[in-house]
């Protein structure tokens, strides 16, 4: 689509810029009439403010007008080659768009094959390639350490994924499909449903899963809102469901965190995690890498 | 008594330019030890470096250089017009709107009140109030003007009078803004939608450096550094010439702001010939500050205030060389987004407009309060070396990790195209650089409390007596 509404608007911005730099010339041509003679002084202007303000009247520095006409020849050159004047698109027929085209042109046609070799390797195998998985982190550090963090460790709603424990899945398949299409985690926010003793029931409930320190009273009256509000997702032995990124609760690990205000928080107000997908943005073959890489951390335990 | 000169307003900003210099200049420190230390910002929302760096950029601009421009403007007006002040009372009411609007930024900013165009972040209800200010500074200069008793308008108030009009239309034009009614009453929206949004924010930006910090100072240096040198403006030929092609060609300059952007190429084209075009207009007012000197070179010697006065040029002299060369694509292409803008404008901003205040307000300040000179010219001598070394420190630090981030940002492994290093590790190196540049900045900020201390016994128990004005002498 053509930057300009209306060619008026092309006419006018030439008039406008080549009024102008016409202009600046005829200033310049106007304004450097005047030399001093070999050993002439300039001479004030005769006008006097402030009792002794005063200005002479000096020809102007020749290097000065030089450097001035350079730019302006510049100018004009560059408007010649380059877009700018008006709707002229310029001699070399350059625009922004098909600069970010070429580089990319350039990447796909240097980079591509090599990671098209990647992409047909099984990621178990791809996982043990070196130069592959120096590839895989430089990656990593880019795209995925912003939330996962450089060591790859998770932070508070962000999974670990050097552990063994996967929302969505530890298989090299699951990880790249994560990767690729991103995931959606939503806990419901039970709060309503359950009410303030219901979260507080379950809460004690859910720590005794773990092995952890209970208040017994609430424990059972816990287990019994369990299978009918929380089995159908993470099961009826609380052990997860990788099918719908539902967490094991009988395990320490915590993606929001472990203490007893935090797993009410949950329960009553509900999580929602985003793992972005990666399909557009980084294609099949650097998310293959990807996969592999994040499948080569969790087997270096 | 209307032999004399009105200065009493000029008083009261030059004092307020000395304390909002401090101010701004310490919320500066605070936040450039925060991006070193970040920890600083206390876990408190209003000390968070997004909302107190506006309020830094305001201060340091618009309060600081503001009072400056007020304070020196009137004060030239009168003295190269040979008449006092058109409407006084007037002139009193932009004092206190000017103070009342800095007041009002010095709140809303830090709640987080902010309409999120940068340098034009305060709300409706304080442009409206600036509007109006403005418009009475306008009206007082312009009448000043009009009643002069020489024929001639001197240089200086050219360059004055396209500062104030430009930032009229420039202030206007931007803050179009629609207020969120019923809800948020306080909250606006901008009129401009998408790129048109922001290629109106940077003509606004870009000009509220060329006609705030550039033409506003420039008038300030056509009348002090003459002055203070006794010599003659070194060229009045080279004076015309530079204003008309400055006035013309900075208008144009935006569009560098927003190279490889939305913005049409036929734009980002313009904006960046127009801003190599403008290498010679403003070199051309860095001659004529420096040339005014021939003749009295030995004088910089010994008279810190004149030393001052040059350097600003000097510093105004390399930041419009170093402007122009990065409004080239290519090297905008490496230096934008780092912090060699942010070096860039504070080798503006400190070298050339706080050197050119400072300077001034040491030649105005004894003049105004009835006083032979400055309490301590060695404590002026001192503070021109800690500034100095304060701004050289803070450029080359940015320069350094500017250029750096952009290589860094930039590197990309040869054999699979993966990017050499992540953001992080950008982060990590920058950190010795910004450590650097608190420090001069502090250097500089101790330089104004060095300034603070010079004022205050220079003013304290002094009798300001009503100057006559000199009947002109043609």
């Amino acid at each position: 689509m053509s930057d300009f509404t209306t060619p008026l608007m092309s006419w006018l911005i030439m008039a406008i810029v080549g009024g102008g730099i016409v202009w600046l010339v005829i200033l310049l041509i106007s304004s450097s009439k005047v030399k001093l003679k070999p050993g002439e002084e300039a001479q004030v202007t005769g006008h006097v403010w402030d009792e002794n303000l005063e200005e002479l009247n000096t020809p102007l520095p020749r290097w000065w007008l030089i450097m001035f006409y350079v730019t302006i020849v510049y100018g004009i050159g560059y408007l010649i080659l380059y877009p700018g004047f008006g709707s002229y698109k310029g001699m070399l027929g350059w625009t922004e768009i098909g600069q970010y085209e070429a580089e990319m042109k350039y990447a796909d046609e240097n980079y591509a094959p090599l990671f098209d070799k990647y992409s047909k390797q099984d990621l178990a195998v791809l996982a043990k390639d070196e130069n592959a998985m120096k590839s895989g982190q430089r990656m990593f550090l880019s795209y995925c350490a912003v939330c996962h963090g450089s060591d790859a460790r998770g932070a508070k709603g962000f999974p670990n994924l050097r552990d063994d424990d996967w929302l969505w899945g530890g298989e090299g398949a699951q990880i790249k499909t994560s990767i690729l299409n991103g995931r959606t985690g939503v806990m419901p926010a039970w709060g309503q449903a359950v009410g303030a003793d219901g979260v507080d029931n379950l809460t004690h409930y859910v720590m005794s899963l773990s092995g952890r320190k209970a208040d017994e009273a609430k424990v059972a009256a816990g287990a019994a809102i369990f299978p009918t509000m929380c089995a159908v997702c993470h099961g009826a032995d609380a052990k997860g469901n990788p099918a719908m990124g539902a967490p094991n609760l009988t395990d320490p690990i915590w993606l929001y965190g472990s203490t007893e205000a935090t797993i009410k928080d949950t329960i009553r107000d509900g999580r929602n995690g985003q793992m972005p997908a990666h399909a557009d943005f980084l294609g099949e073959a650097k998310s293959h890498v990807l996969a592999a890489y994040i499948l080569s951390l969790s087997e270096d335990k | 008594m209307d032999n004399t000169y009105n200065d009493r307003v000029i008083r009261q900003f030059a004092i307020m330019t000395v304390i909002w210099g401090i101010v701004g200049m310490l919320v500066g420190v605070l936040i450039a030890s925060q991006l070193a230390w970040p920890a600083l910002n206390f876990d408190t929302a209003w000390l968070s470096f997004g909302r107190l760096r506006p309020l830094h950029t305001n201060a340091v601009v618009f309060a600081f250089g503001g009072s400056a421009l007020f304070a020196t403007s009137y004060y030239i007006v009168q003295r190269t017009c040979h008449t006092e002040l058109f409407a006084p009372k007037l002139a009193s009411f932009t004092f206190w709107g000017w103070q009342l609007i800095i007041v009002a930024a010095a709140i809303t900013l830090p709640l987080g009140m902010t309409s999120s165009k940068e340098y034009a972040e305060l709300e409706w209800p304080i442009d409206i109030a600036i509007t109006i200010v403005w418009v009475a500074y306008a009206v007082v200069f312009f009448g000043t003007i009009v009643k002069r008793k020489v024929k001639h308008i001197y240089v200086a108030n050219w360059f004055l009078g396209a500062f104030i009009l430009t930032i009229a239309m420039l202030h206007i034009v931007n803050n179009m803004e629609v207020p969120i009614f019923g809800s948020n009453i306080l909250k606006s929206y901008s009129a401009y939608a998408g790129v048109q949004d922001a290629m109106i924010q940077w003509w606004y930006g870009h000009n509220a450096v060329g006609f705030f910090l550039t033409a506003g100072f420039l008038g300030m240096m056509y009348y002090f550094l003459p002055k203070q040198a006794g010599r003659p403006v070194y060229s009045y030929r080279l004076s015309v010439v530079h204003f008309w092609a400055l006035a013309f060609t900075y208008i144009w300059a935006g569009p560098h702001h927003l190279h490889y952007t939305a913005l049409p190429d036929w734009t980002q084209s313009l904006g960046m010939v127009f801003s190599l075009i403008l290498l010679a207009p403003s070199w051309g007012g860095m001659i004529n500050g420096i040339m005014t000197l021939s003749g009295a070179w030995e004088k910089l010697r010994t008279d810190p205030i004149l030393k001052f006065l040059v350097v600003s040029v000097s510093f105004y002299g390399m930041s419009t060389f170093e402007g122009p060369m990065m409004a080239i694509k290519t090297v905008n292409a490496l230096s934008h987004y780092t912090d060699w803008t942010v070096g860039h404008v504070h080798s503006g901003a400190l070298g050339w407009v706080a050197f050119i205040s400072i300077g001034s307000m040491y030649y105005l300040i004894p003049r105004l309060f009835n006083k032979e000179s400055m309490y301590s010219l060695k404590l002026v001598n001192l503070h021109f070396w800690i500034a100095t070394i304060g701004v050289v420190l803070y450029i080359t630090a940015m320069w350094i990790s500017g250029i750096m981030q952009g290589l860094m940002w930039r590197a990309v492994n040869a054999d699979d195209g993966t990017l050499t290093y992540s953001f992080v590790e950008s982060v990590q190196a920058m950190h010795p650089f910004y450590a650097t540049r608190a420090f001069g900045g502090l250097l500089f900020l101790t330089g104004m409390f060095i300034m603070l201390y010079n004022v205050y016994k220079t003013v304290a128990g002094s009798e300001p007596k009503a100057v006559a004005i000199p009947a002109p002498a043609h």
